[in-house]
């Protein structure tokens, strides 16, 4: 016998380890009616940039107070959110450099040099000119570079500024410690002070009353929606399409729009879960948890070096960087000030101790059903990135969770490489692959 | 070569060294081939498969199934399939090495351990980050620093009495650490012991991620380097397995899931 009848090796059909990614374009109702939303948002702020009417705060994504500023008919601006928009449309990096050129180091989080480079350019990008704040609100000073950040742009634009110092998770149980929520309510009241003051508008409680009944409102459709993703297809990407969701959840908490966005989502989603539809056209294999943001420069790139394995997140951290909700915590209009304390405090993944942390990891895992975890660094974040090894190995080896540890930057285009970000992703899910074939276990 | 004869084929395309490896359907290697990656990534391919088919007296017809590996795996243009090095040296160290349970990978750019089923399959996995500081790379310009072949540099290391303490791993300003000891007047083999050590170091650290159990298996370009071998076995404190087809692991790898492939759908070539 001779083998010499068979094709030619060249054009024997392309086998398993390489398909093709499937092209994703999730083009549904929500993604359209965010991208309505958020051209509005961003239309709303050009016009006060360009001397129109209304007021803007800059605040921070962690814990975010939007509830305040909203009483004082403030829109908040978060500047996360301008950088990555940035990134996406890969106009970082000139930013980044003009920031590394007033004396920003190469190691500084490369957010804050993307908004200093942009506050450069006088707050103009292609989406939107940023209007200059009317106050600053560094509602989170766990991370240091966030303080002197909000300080650099106060001598910079010429606001005036308020730190809300937030007191880390460190109690066992998991609660903040006695005095805590006291503690921040003192200075939300301060916030609400200055806020008068600047706005000329006198504090009008009913209005945040309202204003907090739609935080909860939203809060729990969004859980719910968090919780759809338990079911197997999964209806959307907990990691790369919760981003879609997220903008509204932060820029437009506490608004009848962001209600509505979030009903409108939740119908989308459990209409997918009833037709069986999945967030892949050719259906899940791996169903994954992610930690950290995503790489936004790379974001579609990033994206399909999991869908071509069929890889699909169920959950990710990601989607609490804002406030954790899926866990029972809701605003509480009975108690305002209160409740936006706790969101602040104890609902804000950045205000977690690691163990906290782990310990969402670890739920999410169980009931959300999940194969593995990737935890993606963040370079120039170290605070947030600094003891992800130690998670790594403790998935691995404590609880038997197959987990992927990977690195570039979330702002920063100049740390990704996409080889080696490739071959360990693929190597990862070749072995997850492999093991399943043939029955064997992780170690 | 038998005129029935089957064959499967492994090529990795290296960051610097392109490695093909032929076997038969007994698995056993009929034929390596080695060539120097360059710029041109599907001609090294071509190139190193083709050295290693005439190597072995075998037509391209009869190699029933061919698998890229290493970074350049999308450029093995005949290739069937690709598996990442990663999967290619856990399986090609289990198969000259059966026991092994850990492997340890320092390529061109990259080093890696890897924690290793009984089945040959990868359980976990750790490697440097995005820099390629502690990799063969380091070695090289270690070595140039020391003005001496990289080849030599393993044996000379080995009478250093008194080793230099590296204050970096990086690739680039290794060299003005080198030459700063070598303005102190201290000696080559000690400069070179210090540089295995400090190398030593890092991989060990990325072996204990993963667990180092034993058999413990050596692999890529560098574990030729005697000096590399033994810095590594003191630190890990167990003996590390290092065969003479070390450098063609990720290949031989590569061409026993072809081999495995190939016998798991006979249709294709019956």
């Amino acid at each position: 016998m001779t083998p010499a009848t068979t094709a030619t090796p060249t054009k024997k059909p392309a086998a398993d380890a390489k398909p093709a990614a499937p092209a994703i374009k999730y083009q549904g109702t929500v993604h359209e009616l965010q991208k309505q939303l958020m051209s509005k948002y961003y239309a709303d702020l050009t016009s006060i940039a360009e001397g129109g009417p209304g007021r803007s705060a800059q605040l921070l994504i962690a814990g975010n107070p939007v509830e305040v500023l909203r009483t004082f008919d403030m829109i908040p601006v978060f500047p996360e959110i301008n950088a990555l928009q940035l990134a996406v449309r890969k106009n970082s990096l000139p930013l980044i450099q003009k920031a590394e050129e007033l004396g920003y180091s190469t190691d500084n989080c490369a957010y804050v040099k993307a908004d200093i480079g942009m506050w450069e350019n006088g707050g103009k990008t292609p989406f939107a000119t940023i209007p200059k704040p009317d106050v600053l609100v560094c509602n989170y000073v766990g991370c240091n570079v966030y303080l002197n950040w909000f300080e650099h742009l106060a001598e910079k634009v010429g606001s005036p500024a308020i730190n809300i110092d937030i007191p880390f998770m460190r109690t066992k149980d998991g609660q903040p410690a006695e005095g805590d929520v006291e503690y921040v309510v003192a200075q939300l009241k301060e916030l609400v002070k200055l806020l008068e003051k600047v706005t000329g508008m006198p504090f009008d409680e009913d209005k945040f009353v309202k204003i907090v009944e739609r935080s909860s409102r939203v809060g729990q459709l969004w859980s719910q929606i968090r919780d759809l993703t338990k079911k197997r297809p999964t209806p959307y990407d907990a990691y790369f399409d919760s981003v879609t969701m997220m903008a509204p959840l932060y820029c437009l908490r506490g608004t009848e729009e962001a209600v509505d966005f979030f009903e409108r989502t939740l119908e989308e989603m459990t209409a997918k879960v009833e037709r069986g539809e999945g967030a892949l056209p050719d259906g899940e294999k791996f169903r994954i948890v992610i930690e950290g943001p995503p790489p936004w420069p790379f974001l579609r790139v990033f994206r399909d070096m999991f869908s071509r394995w069929g890889a699909v997140a169920v959950a990710s951290t990601y989607a609490t960087v804002g406030g954790i909700w899926e866990f029972g915590f809701h605003h509480d209009p009975a108690h305002p000030f209160e409740s936006v304390a706790k969101h602040m405090i104890e609902a804000n993944l950045c205000n977690r101790s690691m163990l906290q942390r782990y310990d969402q990891i670890w739920r999410y895992a169980q009931e959300w059903s999940a194969d593995a975890l990737v935890i993606h660094s963040v370079k120039s974040c170290r605070l947030f990135s600094a003891g992800q090894g130690d998670m790594r190995e403790h998935f691995v080896h404590d609880r038997d969770l197959p987990t992927l540890l990977i690195e570039s930057d979330l702002e920063d285009p100049r740390y990704f490489s996409q080889a080696q970000l490739r071959n360990r992703i693929d190597a990862f899910f070749e072995a997850l692959e492999q093991r399943r074939i043939t029955g064997g276990k992780a170690a | 070569m038998s005129e029935g004869m089957r064959y499967s084929a492994g090529v990795d395309v290296g960051s610097t060294q392109t490695k093909a490896v032929i076997l038969d359907e007994t698995g056993a290697i009929v034929a390596r081939a080695l060539t120097d990656t360059g710029a041109y990534l599907v001609r090294a391919a071509e190139r190193a498969y083709e050295q290693a088919l005439q190597s072995a007296g075998v037509h391209r017809e009869q190699v029933g199934y061919v698998i890229g590996t290493g970074y350049g795996r999308f450029n093995v243009a005949f290739g069937d399939a690709q598996v990442t090095e990663i999967g290619c040296h856990a399986k090609g160290a289990w198969s000259i090495f059966p026991n092994t349970r850990t492997v340890i990978d320092i390529g061109g750019q990259d080093t890696k351990a890897i924690a290793v089923s009984d089945r040959g399959e990868v359980l976990d996995f750790a490697m440097n980050d995005k820099c390629a500081a502690g990799s063969g790379r380091f070695l090289t310009n270690s070595a140039e620093a020391c003005g001496m072949d990289v080849s030599q540099m393993g044996e000379k290391s080995l009478t250093a009495k008194n080793p230099v303490r590296l204050s970096t791993v990086c690739t680039v300003f290794v060299e003005s650490d080198i030459l700063s000891y070598m303005a102190q007047g201290k000696k080559i083999d000690d400069i070179l012991a210090g540089v295995h050590s400090a190398i030593a170091s890092r991989t060990v650290a990325l072996v204990r991620r993963v667990g180092s159990k034993e058999e413990v298996t050596f692999t890529g370009g560098v574990s030729r380097n005697i000096g590399m071998r033994q810095a590594i076995e003191e630190k890990l404190g167990v003996k590390i397995n290092a065969s003479g087809d070390s450098h063609y692991t990720g290949a031989i790898g590569a061409a026993v899931f072809a081999l495995e492939r190939m016998k798991a759908a006979p249709a294709a070539v019956a």
